[in-house]
C-alpha cells in the first residue's frame, strides 16, 4: 500500500531526529527525497495512478511536505556541523605559548645595514652613489687630490702598496679611502654634481678597539652654483639626524686635509648621553665621524670646473664607527670575526 | 708635539683653565689630544742633594745612597738604581707621600720598609714613580740648579698639553707658533723671543765661506759662529723645558740647538768650526755613492737626489736630517759654527725616508718653513750660545739668500667669504681676526681685502685659506646649518651595484646569513682552493707592507674565506649554517684591455690599464642539518638541493633563467658539481665541496658552495615580469613514470614534456633506481599538466597527446613508459 502524505511525514520527521551524522544524513535523503528510491519521490510518483478528484490534493500535500522535509534536512545538517566544529575545537586547543616553527633566519651583516641607512638619508636627498675601483693609481688616491710623493700629508694615509713589479712599488695601493671616486666622477660629469660613493678603504694600521686595517667608508661629494660650508653642515646634519634621532647635533671644528679648504672634523653629539659625557664616547660627549670641508677651488679647476662660479662640499665617513655606535658593539673587530651569535643579534 | 704651559706662558700670558684653552685650541684646528698636569705631589716630595753612595752590606746590586734635604736634615735609604751618584739633584719622598708604584705605575703611599736587613724611610724616586713617565731605568736626575728642600712641585709643577698638528702647520710645532696661536685666540699679545747679541769678534765673513750649488734645494743658508765655546751641561732652566716637552739634554751647544728648535720652530745645526776643512760650507748635491759616517755611527751610501752640507773634503751632514760624527761637536769642541737653513721639503722627506733617518729636524723641514725663519733662529740660536756657552759671537752672519722673497699677498673678496662660508662677516670683524694672527688686511672698498701673510704661514696662499682662517678664529660653531636646494642631479645608473644589493637581499630573505670578510689573504688559503698551477701561472696581486702574513694577497676567490668563517662558526653551531658574502675579487687582466673612448683624456695617468679586474662576487656556503620542529638539529643533513634553492631564490628574484650542467670544478666533489649557464654562459657554480678540501679546512661534514659572478650575471638579469593569462578552461593532471638511463638529466626530459603545446607545466616529483627498475635505469616521475587555451580539453585528446609525447621521449631519451 501507498504511503499516506501524513503518515510519511511522522515516519521522516522521527528518522530525521535520530540521524547523528553526515552518513546517516545522506542514508535519509536517500530514503525519503531520493531521485530513485525516495519514499516521497514515489508518492509523487503514484499521483498518475490516483483518481483526478484525489490527485490535486494528495500533490499539493506531497509538495508541501517535500518543502518541509528539506528544510528540516537543512537545518539538522545544519546543526550537526556546528556540533562537529564545536567538539573538534574543544578537544584540541593549542598551547599559544609554544615556540613558533622555525624558519631559517637570514640577517644582513650590522654594517651593511647601517651603510643602508645612511645611503638612504642621502638618496632622499638627491645623492646619487656611485663606487670606484678598491684597487687604486696613487694619482686617484693621492696625487688628484693634491696630496703629491713626498708630501708630508701622506703620513695621514698609512697606505698598502700593491706589488706593480718594480723594486719599490708606487703605482698601485688599496686605495686609503673612497675620495679617489670624487675624482673619477668630475672626469666624467660637471655640475650640478651629488654623489656618495660606499665601499672598502684600507690603511695600514694596527687594529685594536677603535681601529681596523680593513674599513667601510662613505665619501660625500657636492658641486654646485651657492654651496657653501653652512651646506656641508647642513647635509651632514640631516644624515645623522635620520641614523641617531631628530635632537642630533653636529659640530665642525677646524682640521686639515689637502683636498679641501676649509677643512673639518665633523663630530655629531653623544646620543647616549646627549652630549654631557658617557663611555660611549668616552667622556667627551662627541662621537667623531670623520674629516670635510670645501672641496679645494685647485681640484675643481683641474677638473674643468670654475671655481669662481661653483663651489663644492665633500666629507668623508667611517662606517664602522657608526655602525659601534648604532648597535652598541664595544670593539670594532667583531665586526669582521663573523661569529654568528654576533651577526645573527641584528 | 708637546707644549709646556710654564714656557708657554713666557710669550703669552694664559688667562683660560688650561682645558678651556685646550678646548678653543682644538676647536680652532690646534687638536689638544690631552691635558696632563706634573708636580701633584704633595709637600713631602723635595729636592735632596745625594751626598754619599755606599754599597749595601747584604745586597749587590743595591746601594746606600745618603741625601741632603736641606735643614740639616738626612737620610740614608737603599737604592736601586743604578745611575745614581754624589753630587746628584734627585727627587726624594719620605714615608707617607702619594707616588707611583714602580712596577704597576699605580697610585701608592710610601711606607717605611726595611730592605736586606737595612732600614729605609724613603725613596729616591723614577720618572716612572713619579708619575712622569715610563721610565724606570734609574733614578730621575734634577737640574744642577735646583734648590735643596723645595717641593719637587716648584720645580717640576706644568701643565703639559699633547697636540696633533697637522701636516700643513709646521709653526704649530714651536711654542712661539702655539703662543701666537692663544694670542689670536684670546686677545692678547705676543712676546716675541729677543733675539739681539752684542757680537766680539770679527765679521763671520772673514772666517767662514758658504756657497750654494743647488739653490733648488736650499733657498737660504746663514752661519754664524761663535769663538772659545765652553762644552758643559746646559743650564736647568734649559734642561728643564726641553725635558718637558720630550728632549733629552746632551750638551749646552746642542741643547741650545734643540731649544731653538722648540722655541721657534727652526732647526738648526751646529758644527765644530775646527773641523770643517776651509772653513767652507757647500751645500750641493751628494754623489751617487758617495759614503758617509752619521754621527749616529751608521755609514751611509748616498744617492744624487740627497742633498748634503759638505766641506772642502767631503759631507759633514746631510741635510736637514741628520749631521756627521766627524764635524759633531764635542768636548773639545772649542769654535763653533752654527747653521741655520731653508731646505725644500719634499727633498728632505725623501731622503729621511729612504735612509730611515726622520728625526723631529726632518719632520719640521719636510712640511716647508720660511727662508725668514733661518734669520730669525740664527740669532736667536747665536744669542742663547753666547748666552750658555760662553764665548764670543763673530760680527754679523753669513747669509746667503740666492732668490730673495717677499712676504705673500693675497686679495679676498668679501663676496668669496660669505659663497665659501655661508656667512658674511662684517669687515671690521675680519679684519680683527686677520690682524690678530699676524696678518695685515687693508679694506679695499667695494668688496676686496688686500692681505698680507707673515712669514710663519705659508700655508696662506689663496683667498679660501684666508676664509678658513677668519672662520677658525670666529668659530666654525657661527655657521649655520642650510638645506641643499637647487636642482636635483640626474641620477648617475649603477647597474651592477643595484643587482648586488637585490642579490644581498634575496640571499638574506631566503635565510642565508651575510658575513662581511676581509680582502686580503695568504696564499696557503687560495691554494687550498684553487689549483696550485693556477696560482703559478696567474699569481694573485700581493701588498708588498701587509698588516701581517695573515692578509698578503688580494684575494681572486671568496671560496676561502667563506669556507673558513664557516668552519669557525661549525665549532658552537650544530644546526643548519648558511653563509654569503658579495664582495670583489682582484684578477690579472687576461689581456690588455682597449680603452674607451671615455678613458683617452690627456690628463688620465698611465697605468689606468694596470690596475687589476674587480669583479663582483657572490659566495655562499651551506652544512649542517636541517631544524626539526623545536628548531633543534634533526637528523636530516642539509644537501645539495638546499643550497640549490638559494641559488634559485636568488636567480628567480632577479629575473635568470639558469641551466644546471653536470661539471667538474677544481675542489669540489666529482659528480655533484654544476656549472651555470645563462644563455649558454657560465655565471658560476654549485656543488658539494670536495671532503678532502672541506677537511683541511677542519669542515667534517657535508658543505655545499656556490659562486656567482655577478658581472656574469648582469647582461640576463632583468626584473621585467609580464603577465601570462590566467587559465579559462580547467587542466588535466597526469603522472607519468618514464624508465630512463640512469645519466639521463632529468631536467632534460622534464624540458622536452613542457615543450609540448598542449603541456601547460610539467614537474619531477620522484626518482627511483633500485629492484623495480633494470640496471643502469632510473626511473623518473613526471605530474603533467594538459591545458588548452580555447577549450576544456576531453579524455581522448588527453590520452592521444600523451602517447605522441611518450613516442617522442622514446626517440630522444630511449623513455619508456613504467608499468607500460
Ligand atoms: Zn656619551
Amino acid at each position: 500500500m501507498a504511503d499516506t502524505v501524513p503518515h510519511l511525514r511522522t515516519e521522516a520527521l522521527a528518522a530525521l531526529a535520530e540521524a547523528a551524522d553526515d552518513a546517516a544524513l545522506a542514508t535519509w535523503h536517500v530514503r525519503y527525497l531520493g531521485r530513485k528510491e525516495g519514499r516521497l519521490t514515489g508518492v509523487l510518483r503514484g499521483l498518475a495512478q490516483l483518481p483526478v478528484e484525489e490527485r490535486r490534493a494528495v500533490g499539493a500535500a506531497a509538495n508541501a511536505l517535500k518543502a518541509e522535509l528539506e528544510a528540516a534536512y537543512e537545518e539538522q545538517r545544519e546543526a550537526l556541523r556546528r556540533m562537529a566544529v564545536r567538539q573538534a575545537l574543544e578537544g584540541g586547543s593549542v598551547d599559544v605559548t609554544l615556540p613558533p616553527r622555525p624558519r631559517a633566519r637570514g640577517r644582513l651583516h650590522p654594517v651593511t645595514q647601517t651603510l643602508r641607512q645612511m645611503l638612504d638619508a642621502f638618496r632622499s636627498m638627491g645623492f646619487s652613489i656611485v663606487e670606484g675601483p678598491e684597487v687604486e693609481l696613487d694619482y686617484y688616491n693621492f696625487e688628484a687630490l693634491r696630496i703629491p710623493a713626498d708630501h708630508p700629508a701622506r703620513d695621514m694615509w698609512d697606505t698598502l702598496w700593491v706589488d706593480d713589479g718594480t723594486p719599490r712599488p708606487r703605482s698601485l695601493l688599496m686605495r686609503t679611502h673612497t675620495s679617489p671616486a670624487q675624482i673619477r666622477v668630475m672626469e666624467q660629469h660637471q655640475p650640478p654634481i651629488r654623489i656618495v660613493v660606499p665601499g672598502r678603504a684600507y690603511r695600514h694600521e694596527a687594529t685594536d678597539t677603535t681601529h681596523e686595517w680593513m674599513m667601510t667608508q662613505v665619501e660625500v661629494l657636492a658641486v654646485d652654483e651657492g654651496l657653501t660650508l653652512a651646506h656641508l653642515k647642513g647635509t651632514l646634519l640631516g644624515v645623522m639626524q635620520r641614523l641617531f634621532g631628530s635632537e642630533r647635533r653636529i659640530r665642525l671644528q677646524c682640521s686639515y686635509f689637502p683636498f679641501v679648504e676649509p677643512g673639518a672634523e665633523v663630530a655629531m653629539d653623544c646620543f647616549n648621553c646627549a652630549g654631557t659625557g658617557c663611555a660611549t664616547c668616552h667622556q667627551s660627549g662627541w662621537i667623531e665621524m670623520g674629516g670635510a670641508g670645501m672641496v679645494h677651488p685647485e681640484i675643481l679647476e683641474r677638473m674643468g670646473i670654475d671655481p669662481a662660479r661653483y663651489t663644492g662640499f665633500a666629507a668623508g665617513m667611517g662606517l664602522e664607527r657608526l655602525a659601534m655606535q648604532l648597535y652598541g658593539v664595544p670593539d670594532m673587530r667583531f665586526f669582521y670575526q663573523n661569529d654568528l651569535r654576533m651577526l645573527q643579534q641584528f | 708635539m708637546r707644549v709646556s704651559l710654564k714656557w708657554l706662558s713666557e710669550y703669552v700670558d694664559l688667562h683660560l683653565p688650561p682645558e678651556e684653552l685646550a678646548q678653543r685650541l682644538t676647536m680652532a684646528g690646534l687638536a689638544v689630544d690631552t691635558v696632563a698636569r706634573t708636580g701633584e705631589w704633595g709637600r713631602d716630595v723635595r729636592v735632596a742633594e745625594v751626598v754619599a753612595v755606599t754599597p749595601h752590606p747584604n745586597a749587590d746590586r743595591l746601594r746606600l745612597a745618603t741625601v741632603d734635604v736641606g735643614g740639616g736634615e738626612r737620610h740614608t735609604v737603599v737604592c736601586g738604581a743604578p745611575n745614581v751618584a754624589p753630587g746628584q739633584k734627585v727627587a726624594f719622598a719620605t714615608a707617607g707621600a702619594q707616588v707611583r708604584d714602580g712596577h704597576s705605575g699605580k697610585p701608592a703611599v710610601l711606607k717605611p720598609a726595611v730592605i736586606r736587613g737595612v732600614e729605609s724611610a724613603g725613596m729616591v724616586l723614577s720618572e716612572r714613580e713619579l708619575g712622569l713617565s715610563e721610565d724606570h731605568e734609574g733614578i730621575l736626575v734634577l737640574p744642577a740648579g735646583a734648590a735643596v728642600g723645595t717641593p719637587l712641585a716648584d720645580v717640576l709643577g706644568d701643565v703639559i698639553f699633547e697636540l696633533s698638528v697637522t701636516p700643513n702647520r709646521a709653526d704649530w710645532l714651536s711654542v712661539l707658533g702655539i703662543a701666537r696661536e692663544v694670542a689670536a685666540l684670546t686677545g692678547v699679545e705676543v712676546r716675541e723671543p729677543s733675539l739681539a747679541y752684542e757680537a766680539a769678534g770679527p765679521p763671520v765673513k772673514g772666517r767662514a765661506k758658504v756657497e750654494i750649488e743647488a739653490p733648488d734645494l736650499c733657498r737660504r743658508y746663514l752661519a754664524t759662529v761663535v769663538e772659545g765655546v765652553k762644552l758643559g751641561p746646559s743650564p736647568g732652566w734649559m734642561q728643564e723645558r726641553l725635558v718637558a716637552l720630550g728632549q733629552r739634554p746632551i750638551n749646552n751647544v746642542v741643547d741650545v740647538t734643540n731649544y731653538v728648535m722648540l722655541e721657534i720652530g727652526q732647526p738648526l745645526h751646529a758644527f765644530d768650526y775646527d773641523h770643517i776643512a776651509g772653513h767652507q760650507i757647500i751645500v750641493r748635491r751628494a754623489k751617487d755613492g758617495e759614503r758617509f759616517t752619521t754621527l749616529d755611527n751608521e755609514k751611509r751610501a748616498l744617492t744624487d737626489d740627497m742633498l748634503v752640507i759638505a766641506d772642502a773634503r767631503g759631507p759633514v751632514a746631510l741635510a736637514g736630517v741628520i749631521g756627521g760624527l766627524e764635524s759633531e761637536v764635542t768636548e773639545r769642541t772649542v769654535n763653533v759654527l752654527l747653521e741655520a737653513a731653508c731646505f725644500a721639503g719634499p727633498n728632505i722627506r725623501r731622503t729621511s725616508t729612504a735612509l730611515r733617518a726622520r728625526s723631529e729636524a726632518s719632520s719640521r723641514f719636510e712640511k716647508g718653513l720660511p727662508p725668514e725663519l733661518a734669520a730669525t733662529a740664527s740669532q736667536r740660536a747665536t744669542k742663547l750660545l753666547v748666552e750658555v756657552c760662553g764665548g764670543r759671537a763673530l760680527a754679523g752672519a753669513v747669509d746667503v739668500y740666492p732668490r730673495k722673497e717677499r712676504a705673500a699677498r693675497v686679495e679676498v673678496t668679501r663676496a668669496r667669504i660669505a659663497q665659501v662660508l655661508g656667512i658674511d662677516p662684517p669687515t671690521a670683524k675680519v679684519r680683527e681676526v686677520l690682524t690678530r694672527l699676524g696678518f695685515t688686511a687693508r679694506w679695499v672698498p667695494p668688496d676686496r681685502y688686500v692681505v698680507r701673510v707673515p712669514y710663519w704661514r705659508p700655508d696662506v696662499r689663496i683667498a679660501d685659506d684666508v676664509a678658513e682662517e677668519v672662520a677658525r678664529i670666529i668659530g666654525y660653531d657661527q655657521i649655520p646649518a642650510a638645506q641643499l636646494a637647487g636642482s636635483v642631479p640626474a641620477p648617475i645608473p649603477q647597474p651592477l651595484r643595484d643587482l648586488r644589493e637585490r642579490a644581498r637581499d634575496l640571499l638574506a630573505e631566503a635565510g642565508m646569513q651575510e658575513v662581511i670578510t676581509y680582502s686580503l689573504t695568504t696564499m696557503e688559503l687560495l691554494a687550498r682552493v684553487l689549483p696550485k698551477e693556477d696560482l703559478a701561472i696567474d699569481p694573485p696581486y700581493r701588498v708588498v707592507n701587509p698588516v701581517s702574513a695573515e692578509h698578503e694577497y688580494l684575494r681572486p676567490t671568496l671560496r676561502a674565506s667563506l669556507l673558513q668563517t664557516l668552519a669557525s662558526n661549525l665549532r658552537y653551531q650544530e644546526g643548519a649554517v648558511a653563509l654569503f658574502e658579495t664582495a670583489r675579487v682582484y684578477l690579472r687582466p687576461a689581456i690588455p684591455p682597449l680603452r674607451d673612448g671615455t678613458a683617452a683624456r690627456a690628463d688620465r695617468p698611465a697605468g689606468e690599464d694596470a690596475l687589476p679586474v674587480e669583479r663582483e662576487q657572490v659566495c655562499g656556503v651551506v652544512s649542517g642539518r636541517r631544524p626539526d620542529r623545536w628548531g633543534r638539529p634533526s637528523a636530516a643533513p642539509l644537501d645539495f638541493f638546499d643550497a640549490k634553492a638559494y641559488v634559485e631564490d636568488l636567480l628567480h628574484g632577479i629575473g635568470v633563467r639558469a641551466e644546471y650542467v653536470a661539471a667538474v670544478e677544481h675542489g669540489m666533489a666529482p659528480g655533484r658539481t654544476a656549472e651555470l649557464r645563462a644563455g649558454g654562459t657560465r655565471i658560476g657554480v654549485l656543488a658539494q665541496v670536495h671532503p678532502d678540501v672541506a677537511a683541511v679546512f677542519g669542515i667534517e661534514q657535508d658543505t655545499y658552495l656556490f659562486d656567482l659572478t655577478l658581472d656574469d650575471l648582469l647582461p640576463h638579469a632583468s626584473h621585467r615580469r609580464t603577465m601570462r593569462d590566467v587559465p579559462r578552461f580547467p587542466a588535466v593532471e597526469q603522472d607519468i613514470a618514464l624508465i630512463v638511463g640512469r645519466e639521463t638529466p632529468a631536467d632534460d626530459v622534464r624540458r622536452a614534456i613542457a615543450s609540448v603545446a598542449l603541456v601547460r607545466d610539467a614537474q619531477v616529483f620522484d626518482v627511483y633506481s633500485g629492484d623495480q627498475v633494470p640496471p643502469g635505469k632510473k626511473s623518473i616521475a613526471f605530474s603533467v599538466a594538459w591545458q588548452a587555451d580555447d577549450h576544456t580539453l576531453t579524455d581522448g585528446e588527453v590520452a592521444k597527446a600523451q602517447r605522441k609525447l611518450v613516442e617522442r621521449l622514446r626517440r630522444e631519451f630511449g623513455a619508456e613508459l613504467r608499468g607500460g
